[in-house]
């Protein structure tokens, strides 16, 4: 069973296709970049997979759930993180992360924020309130949100956006650790092309609203006879035939 | 158990706010500590330029009006703020992508706004026996009866809000501070329904708040419940609870299609 089965996924505001018959599919244990330009449609279509918006046609399925019908089983087992959205700033990261591990059902919540603390090194921050951290610590505490439920399917938005080298390399690690030990699919939207050379083992490439192009990076890189992503990325961008 | 663990989660992260807010908390008991203060000096100065039974009891209604009609606006606001805590905090994104059903959310916000009412009016009571002698349980555990529907009154009116925010997003959040306040006329707090132009009269039936303090009116009067006005007052409840649930949901789904859910706050 696929984490992710997109069929014919459409999403129209008004004469605005946002998002222009998708479909795709990420096997379990699978990282699958989301790449494009601004625009291109790749918020959409995470918020279509977290249920945050309702198709205009086509169908979603989540770790076998149709998420029309059927989505808060799914949810239960996914979990999400972007930088545009915040926890609440009042909260410590301690108080953040129990509210989220309730929110979840997480068995032994007291021992798994400890672990996350570890893990994402935050054990120093545990009682500041989240809105007082840096850019790069929230990036952080929001990572282990995101981890908290132990999820079979992880959707990042630009996980590593605002943070520098050192932070970022350590973030993908943790990631890459995660995937490694438990087997989950990610799905990674993100403008840094070596995290996604990185972290991604297929990629698909979108453009106002389409996929234009799919494979995995160093078939990409090959295909288009470039030295790297970053240069295939600015070729497609920049490609009026796509 | 899983649902009251996630409406636990939200109360919870209310507490955890509070607690490190004191701004949050004095505004809880401000207005309800202020009305009283108001209401309360000016009705004892009624008294004592015509002191007689009738103005007493006038007096009295007034200030039980005044007690008993925080409880519907505290409990209207306990509900909205909840909500757009979650968007000032830019948190809705994580709430809506977490397994909290939105029945979950409504009933999580339903027991902050509890909460918040009987904080905010614990002072405001204090002041009223103290100071004015008057118990606002005197007519016995019937008030109990009249607490709740007000603020079941408070929180349908507080679910219409949250739709007119799914609905219009952050920019209409000043109908989270006035809507009620614009009811107020039509609750007949202070006066009969009779003081109403008759053609006014059936809007202010038609709120569970008018049949509410005309039974209180009449408990003070002869000591005894009105249970036909009660009667009313649930029934009326009931059918706006539902109405407004209704809005919600349609409101909510309406949201997820446009997308809204993703620009709420702005």
């Amino acid at each position: 069973m696929d984490a992710i089965q997109v069929t014919n996924l459409t999403k129209r505001y008004g004469p605005t296709l946002a998002v222009d018959d998708i479909s795709f599919t990420l096997a379990p244990g699978r990282v699958l970049g989301l790449l494009g330009g601004n625009g291109a449609g790749k918020t959409t279509t995470i918020a279509l997979l977290l249920g945050l918006l309702v198709p205009s046609s086509g169908a979603i399925t989540v770790l076998g759930h149709d998420m029309a019908r059927d989505r808060f089983p799914a949810l239960e087992r996914m979990n999400f993180s972007s930088p545009y959205i915040a926890l609440p700033g009042r909260l410590t990261v301690e108080e953040n992360l129990i509210t989220y591990g309730h929110l979840y059902s997480v068995p032994n919540l007291g021992a798994r924020v400890a672990e996350l603390a570890v893990q994402f090194n935050l054990t120093a921050l545990m009682r500041r309130p989240a809105g007082e951290l840096s850019a790069g610590q929230k990036t952080r505490v929001a990572l282990a949100k995101s981890l908290i439920n132990r999820p079979d399917l992880l959707l990042l938005d630009e996980p590593t956006a605002s943070l520098d080298p050192d932070t970022g390399d350590y973030v993908r690690t943790q990631l890459e650790t995660y995937q490694r030990e438990t087997g989950a699919a990610i799905l990674l939207a993100s403008h840094n092309m070596a995290e996604v050379e990185r972290l991604c083992d297929d990629v698909l490439m979108m453009k106002t609203g389409r996929i234009v192009d799919r494979g995995a990076p160093e078939a990409l890189v090959a295909r288009y006879g470039r030295e790297n992503m970053e240069q295939v990325f600015l070729h497609i961008a920049r490609s009026e035939a796509l | 158990m899983s649902a009251l663990r996630r409406m636990g989660a939200l109360v919870y992260r209310h507490a955890c706010m509070y607690r490190r807010s004191w701004p949050r908390l004095a505004e809880i008991a401000y207005w309800p500590t202020l009305n009283m203060l108001i209401w309360g000096f000016t009705s004892s100065y009624l008294m004592r330029l015509h002191a007689s039974p009738g103005v007493a009891l006038a007096a009295g209604a007034m200030i039980g009006g005044v007690l008993l009609w925080e409880i519907t606006l505290r409990a209207q606001l306990g509900v909205t703020i909840g909500f757009l805590e979650e968007i000032w905090s830019r948190n809705l994104g994580h709430l809506f992508v977490s397994p909290l059903r939105p029945a979950e959310l409504i009933g999580a916000l339903i027991v902050v706004s509890g909460i918040r009412a009987a904080l905010g009016l614990f002072p405001a009571t204090i002041i009223a026996y103290l100071l004015y002698k008057y118990d606002l349980f005197a007519p016995g555990p019937v008030m109990l009866l009249f607490f709740l529907n007000l603020l079941v009154m408070g929180w349908w009116m507080a679910l219409c809000i949250v739709a007119l925010l799914f609905r219009y997003g952050a920019g209409a959040e000043a109908l989270a501070w006035t809507i009620a306040f614009g009811i107020t006329p039509l609750a007949c707090v202070y006066y009969p329904l009779s003081a109403l132009p008759g053609w006014l009269q059936p809007l202010a039936q038609a709120l569970p708040a008018a049949h509410i303090f005309a039974g209180l009116r009449a408990a003070l009067r002869t000591g005894m419940a009105d249970w036909g006005q009660l009667g009313a007052a649930c029934l009326l409840n009931i059918v706006w609870f539902i109405a407004a649930l209704a809005v919600f949901g349609a409101e909510f789904r309406r949201a997820r299609v446009r997308g809204a859910l993703l620009a709420i706050g702005e």
